[in-house]
């Protein structure tokens, strides 16, 4: 029999008891919704997680040092088959540029900081300053700022972490006292101005201009002291650099502007070849990777150039393999429901073979084969599964906006921001439905094959 | 004259409990193609297990059914439906016909097995329905046919396929004799002008006699009698002539 007629003659038979066919169906979408709303939970929290993670700079970030630097993250590792770090490569600017034309590199930033002093109503203060890129708008850090981020790359603007302007109003956090909240430190800080002082390194032309001068060789710069008048925009309750330890930064400024003002490094004396070049080089740039999967690749990249890496991504991969697992968990859950209900659909075929026992006497008595009955009540299990797994899809689906919806009140009423933590992908919704279908027609594997097994001739006696 | 149905010592015996029934006991018969045969006996002497076993709704228990040169216990499950689907066409007493389908879709079911595109379908089934005289009943549901329709939808059903052979289980017992009388009629002018092979189970010795070619005994599952119907050969000579 052809494709669409079976289909046809099931969907009429289907018709004909439609209460109990409906019911059955009912069972089928009730349990695919189930599977369906806990793995939607399931991605949706793991995506939550993944989200926040990227959000954080950590898990998609390579930290990258020269090999000359000898205090590196990773000095142990690959210390035998390391270059001697007197002839590994500069962490330059060219350096830098050849990072971030690697594959799956979205940026490749250079980590410029340094300790300076600020006046704030006529009293200076010391803290340590951080350069940031325009991308770490983004950054989950940055969620509860007060007030806005830089408006532009090279703005005179500063953004102050909330321990630091608590500094500033004389609110230094006491142990055993009550934080002040970040709304109240931001308010008379916001739109203020402060005073920076720096320190400027400014390269002179004699050591270029002698006649023995070899290339690059530009040893002599002096350093001059300045004076920036810098707008605070910004307040931040999280530490965007908390992963810097001791030498965090308290004040965040552009990187662009950071890098105009040519603010002499702490690793510039240190370093032979900053001595020696006017070409900037830098103690670490932070390489920025399209997505967590893809640290590993560039990390080897980056190797290959000379350099020591270091990120965290056996965190990343413990991650993942948490959340295959709840997913799996999740998921055998949502199944069970999906098991009894394909009990039921045994139950309505087998019930159906009873009732159509006559038929299906006539059906083989005007040349329907055993194949033709038995694909007909496969057919019967397949739409039954079709409907309820499309059904199932949407009620899984509403579970999850309405559970999505509630914890987002709860959250709310919590004073914290709303999330997704539920998450429908397109594969779920087909993998449901063809899920819903595999049962059913697995289901209708012993129906199917009693009603082909019936003789024709006792099934024509059968009133 | 080449032969449609041979039967070879042919028995088809069922347990029932401790007892052993012999629905059909050694039967031997052969039937030419294009005769118009009718199976009599009364209630329980195998004529209905007989034919059966030609329409190959049944296997022998011994012996051999051979129809159109196929011997049906050698045939697969799978062959014998195709059998049933290309071979013979079947009407019953109580018409099978079903009821959630309308009379056109009934008589196109057997198309729907033979994998006949939709297209082409409702063509032949619309001429099949003609020829039984219900054109205009096409899409009513058989409860809402009487039983003389009914009847005409089923014999429409087992010739749409245009079978070499027609079984016939007492197609007249569940009508009035004026009705019997047409359904009769229909099956000897397909006999006729289609030149099929009819079988006819009853228990009517009149009816018979009035139609068929000849007339086949049995009695307890065995062949008993096996006589020409010569009445029934000079109306139809007379019938041709006139």
């Amino acid at each position: 029999m052809k494709a669409y007629d079976l289909a046809e003659l099931a969907i009429r038979n289907l018709r004909e008891s439609v209460l109990r066919n409906s019911l059955t169906t009912v069972g089928i979408s009730v349990g695919v919704a189930s599977l369906v709303a806990m793995l939607s939970l399931g991605i949706g929290l793991q995506q939550m997680a993944t989200r926040r993670l990227v959000r954080s700079g950590l898990f998609d970030t390579v930290v990258v040092t020269s090999r000359r630097d000898l205090r590196n993250f990773n000095r142990g590792e690959d210390a035998e088959n390391a270059p001697d770090p007197a002839q590994s490569p500069v962490l330059d600017e060219p350096a830098r540029q050849k990072l971030e034309h690697l594959p799956n590199v979205v940026e490749a930033y250079p980590d410029l900081r340094f300790i300076t002093s600020f006046t704030f109503e006529d009293k200076p203060h010391l803290t340590m300053v951080a350069g940031i890129p325009s991308s770490y708008k983004t950054n989950d850090a940055f969620e509860g700022l007060q007030g806005s981020f830089f408006s532009s790359d090279t703005a005179s603007e500063i953004i102050l972490q909330k321990t630091f302007a608590a500094d500033l109003l004389g609110k230094t956090q006491k142990p055993g006292r009550e934080e002040t909240p970040v709304t109240e430190l931001a308010k008379p800080l916001l739109g203020r101005e402060m005073t920076m002082r720096y320190a400027e390194r400014v390269d002179t032309a004699a050591g270029a201009e002698r006649a023995d001068a070899g290339p690059g060789d530009a040893a002599n710069y002096s350093i001059q002291s300045h004076e920036l008048k810098l707008r605070i925009v910004g307040v931040t309750d999280l530490d965007p650099d908390s992963m810097r330890g001791t030498a965090r930064a308290r004040v965040l400024l552009p990187l662009k502007l950071v890098q105009s003002l040519h603010v002499v490094q702490p690793n510039a004396m240190r370093d032979t070849t900053q001595a020696a070049s006017n070409v900037p080089t830098y103690s670490t740039v932070s390489v920025r990777v399209k997505n967590p999967a893809k640290i590993q690749s560039v990390e080897d990249a980056v190797k290959k150039l000379g350099f020591n890496t270091f990120s965290i991504l056996d965190a990343t991969r413990s991650m993942r393999r948490f959340f295959t697992v709840l997913d799996l968990f999740l998921g055998i859950f949502g199944s069970l429901a999906l098991a009894v209900a394909s009990i039921g659909i045994v139950n309505t075929l087998v019930m159906a073979i009873l009732e159509r026992r006559r038929e299906i006497g006539i059906l083989k008595a005007i040349g329907a084969s055993d194949i033709d009955v038995k694909k007909l009540f496969f057919a019967e299990a397949g739409v039954m599964g079709a409907f309820g797994g499309a059904l199932g899809v949407a009620l899984g689906w509403a579970i999850g906006r309405v559970i999505n919806l509630g914890t987002n009140i709860y959250l709310r009423r919590q004073d914290m921001a709303p999330e997704q933590i539920w998450f429908v992908p397109w594969w779920l919704v087909g993998s449901a439905v063809a899920f819903a279908i595999v049962v059913s027609l697995l289901s209708g594997l012993y129906p199917a094959a009693r009603a082909a097994r019936l003789d024709p001739v006792q099934a024509l006696r059968y009133e | 004259m080449t032969t449609a149905i041979r039967t070879e010592d042919v028995c088809r015996h069922y347990a029932m409990g401790e007892s052993l029934i012999r629905a059909v006991d050694g039967v031997s018969i052969e039937v030419p193609a294009g005769e118009f045969v009718a199976l009599l006996g009364s209630s329980g002497s195998g004529k209905s297990s007989l034919l059966n076993l030609i329409a190959g709704l049944d296997r022998p228990t011994s012996g051999s059914v051979i129809v159109e040169g196929k011997d049906l216990a050698k045939l697969s499950r799978e062959q014998l439906s195709g059998h049933r689907l290309h071979t013979v066409g079947m009407v019953f007493q109580s018409f099978n016909l079903i009821h959630n389908m309308t009379v056109i879709e009934n008589v196109e079911l057997p198309l729907r097995f033979a994998e006949v595109d939709r297209g082409e379908r409702a063509g032949i089934a619309r001429a099949a329905l003609q020829r039984v005289g219900l054109a205009k009943r096409l899409n009513h549901r058989p409860s809402e046919l009487s039983g003389g329709e009914q009847q005409r939808t089923a014999l429409a059903r087992a010739l749409i396929n245009r079978p070499k052979l027609l079984l016939a289980d007492e197609p007249t017992g569940n009508l009035d004799s004026h009705t019997g009388t047409e359904i009769m009629n229909l099956i000897r002018e397909f006999n006729e002008s289609l030149g099929m092979t009819v079988v006819m189970v009853t228990h009517e010795r009149a009816l018979a006699e009035q139609y068929v070619e000849r007339m086949i005994f049995l009695a307890d599952g065995k062949l008993v009698d096996d006589q020409a119907n010569a009445a029934a050969v000079v109306s139809r000579v007379q019938g041709g002539r006139a």
